[in-house]
């Protein structure tokens, strides 16, 4: 049987008196690909920005063997937790291979980093084209990428990824989730916040369902994809 | 050209050379006043490289620079004149001044860690009228700064028993006060310079760019923002404190009105007009403004006499006019600075 990688029990945020995230609960087993869906303002967002400690929350988080939620977010990379935020966040004004090498900050083994470097370009060869450009020059999609391969610099065992397809032209948007498909492929476990629902639930084996703040469904992508509700509310239909 | 860049040390003794017979060109053909300035210009030049770590290279905007000034400045006229009849020498003072002025920007820096942009600009500004009005105002019941009158006699900096305010022979040849005040700052701005540089290049430099450019991204990158965010406004107010120290001693006197809002904002203007986190840039920035000013102070009356016949603006009020008029312009036409990073200017051009 799989073995939890990550675990929330009552997660909740707060922004002033407002309840964003009102104490939901669940599991991301090791090896699993995880979406959580949503319309804009469901609490996506602010779930994963408190699992990766970047906003303050209550309830309990845990990771591997670990209780992760009284950690600083800068000590979470090293333990193999990485986040791509929201809106790419790539550093604008140093260069793609800068932008990989601060991806690495927190190691100090420099062969192992450069070998890392090399696989991260052979995963995104386009990259490597612009390895010397400066990374606020670069496309949307582009500039997805080098998030995605700034974080597994870090070599991830669990990757958070927030919203990648904002803001991408359709094509674009399948090129990055091939590579999301290909690093999972490899054994990183995903958890993938989406707006676009069915974008997500393809990729994902399974996927929790939030609304205002609360988990309302939670099911394995092919049912959640079957369900009517989901239907009407997510895909269109 | 060619020659001079196949041969970088012909180019450095060159530079070098220029840099050491400046001071006499100067006092030759423009006058001592214009030494004097030529003085203040390497101060200036230390605050806005100081400040170019803050606001350059981690991003902070920071509009209360000038009172890590104020406290080098202080210090070095509390600890070297007949206030409190204490005269240690310069060498205790300016580390000294160092480290104190490194303190007070982690004060600052520890309640204003959330802060970004406007708002912590905001606060900056706050504390930087803080200390002055502390320094106005702590007269009483302790007599410690001397209120608004300020703090004279200070001691002149004095190396090897020398002070710096008395002309120095040598060979026969006669340095001037003003001189070897240039030859000092000028040795501790190229120390300056260099310490910036290192900075710049090395692993903390790196994590304060990421900071300056996605404060998020850079946590999840592994970086201790909140350590990394008061190392720059601590080493940024370190240099501001050393600068401070020097002015002190140069000028002899310090009071509350050398300290005050518009020097913050003068201080800022060298760093954005000359280019933000670069380096070279801000030494350009520190000059221009520096000089600028004084040039439109020395040169307006006699040029509108020359003009209309008679003195239609004064001086003093033309020179801010022209000043807001330059900086206007540059931020209409060069908006990453006189001399921006080349990558900050790409950036730009794609946006």
């Amino acid at each position: 049987m799989a073995q939890a990688l990550l675990e929330a029990l009552n997660l909740e945020v707060r922004y002033g008196g407002i309840r964003a995230v009102k104490g939901i609960s669940f599991v991301v087993e090791t090896g699993e690909m995880v979406c959580l869906i949503g319309a804009n303002g469901a609490g996506k967002t602010s779930t994963l920005k408190a699992l990766a400690r970047m906003i303050p929350s209550s309830g309990e988080i845990h990771y591997g063997s670990e209780r992760i939620d009284a950690v600083p977010s800068h000590a979470l990379i090293s333990k193999g937790l990485a986040l791509v935020p929201e809106g790419r966040g790539v550093f604008a004004r140093l260069s793609v291979a800068e932008n990989l090498a601060m991806g690495a900050y927190h190691r100090s083994d420099g062969a192992e980093i450069a070998a890392d470097t090399e696989r991260v370009y052979g995963l995104l060869p386009r990259l490597k084209e612009r390895m010397t450009q400066v990374a606020g020059t670069l496309s949307g999609g582009e500039q997805q990428m080098l998030a995605i391969g700034r974080a597994l610099m870090g070599r991830p065992k669990l990757l958070l990824l927030d919203e990648p397809s904002m803001g991408l032209a359709p094509i674009v948007v399948q090129k990055v989730f091939e590579v999301i498909r290909s690093i999972a492929a490899e054994g990183v476990t995903i958890l993938l916040v989406e707006q676009n629902a069915r974008l997500a639930l393809d990729v994902c084996s399974r996927g929790y369902v939030m609304e205002s703040g609360c988990i309302t469904l939670a099911d394995t992508a092919a049912n959640l994809l079957a369900d009517s509700r989901v239907r009407a509310a997510y895909l269109g239909e | 050209m060619t020659s001079l860049r196949t041969k970088p040390h012909l180019g450095l003794a060159l530079i070098a050379l220029a840099l050491a017979l400046l001071p006499f060109v100067v006092s030759a053909t423009l006058g001592n006043a214009w030494l004097r300035i030529l003085d203040f210009a390497l101060i200036y030049i230390m605050l806005a490289l100081g400040l170019n770590i803050v606001v350059g290279f981690a991003g902070l905007l920071d509009l209360g620079y000038i009172a890590f000034y104020a406290v080098g400045a202080y210090l070095y006229a509390l600890l070297a004149s007949p206030h409190f009849g204490l005269h240690w020498p310069v060498w205790a003072i300016l580390p000294l001044g160092a480290l104190v002025a490194g303190v007070f920007g982690v004060l600052l820096g520890a309640p204003t860690l959330r802060l970004r942009g406007d708002y912590l600009a905001i606060v900056t500004l706050g504390f930087g009228e803080i200390v002055r009005i502390f320094m106005n105002n702590l007269n009483a019941p302790i007599n410690i700064t001397n209120g608004p009158k300020g703090i004279a006699r200070i001691d002149p900096i004095t190396i090897a028993g020398h002070p710096l305010s008395k002309s120095l022979d040598v060979f026969g040849f006669t340095v001037p006060g003003l001189a070897l005040y240039y030859y000092l700052f000028l040795v501790l701005a190229i120390l300056i310079i260099v310490v910036g540089i290192r900075l710049q290049d090395s692993r903390i430099g790196r994590a304060w760019v990421a900071i300056r450019e996605d404060e998020i991204a850079a946590k999840a990158c592994g970086i201790d923002t909140r350590n990394v965010k008061l190392l720059a406004f601590a080493m940024g107010a370190s240099f501001g404190g050393v600068a401070g120290g020097l002015f002190a001693g140069f000028q002899e006197f310090v009071s509350p009105e050398s300290f005050g809002l518009m020097e913050s904002v003068m201080v800022l203007c060298m760093v954005v007009l000359g280019g933000m986190g670069h380096i070279p840039g801000v030494i350009l920035g520190g000059l221009l403004l520096a000089v600028l000013p004084e040039a439109f102070r020395h040169g307006a009356a006699p040029l509108q006499q020359a003009l209309f016949g008679k003195t239609l603006i004064d001086p003093e009020n033309l020179r801010m006019l022209l000043f807001g008029l330059a900086l206007i312009l540059v931020m209409l036409y060069k908006p990453a600075g006189l001399w921006p990073e080349p990558r900050h200017r790409a950036e730009l051009k794609k946006s």
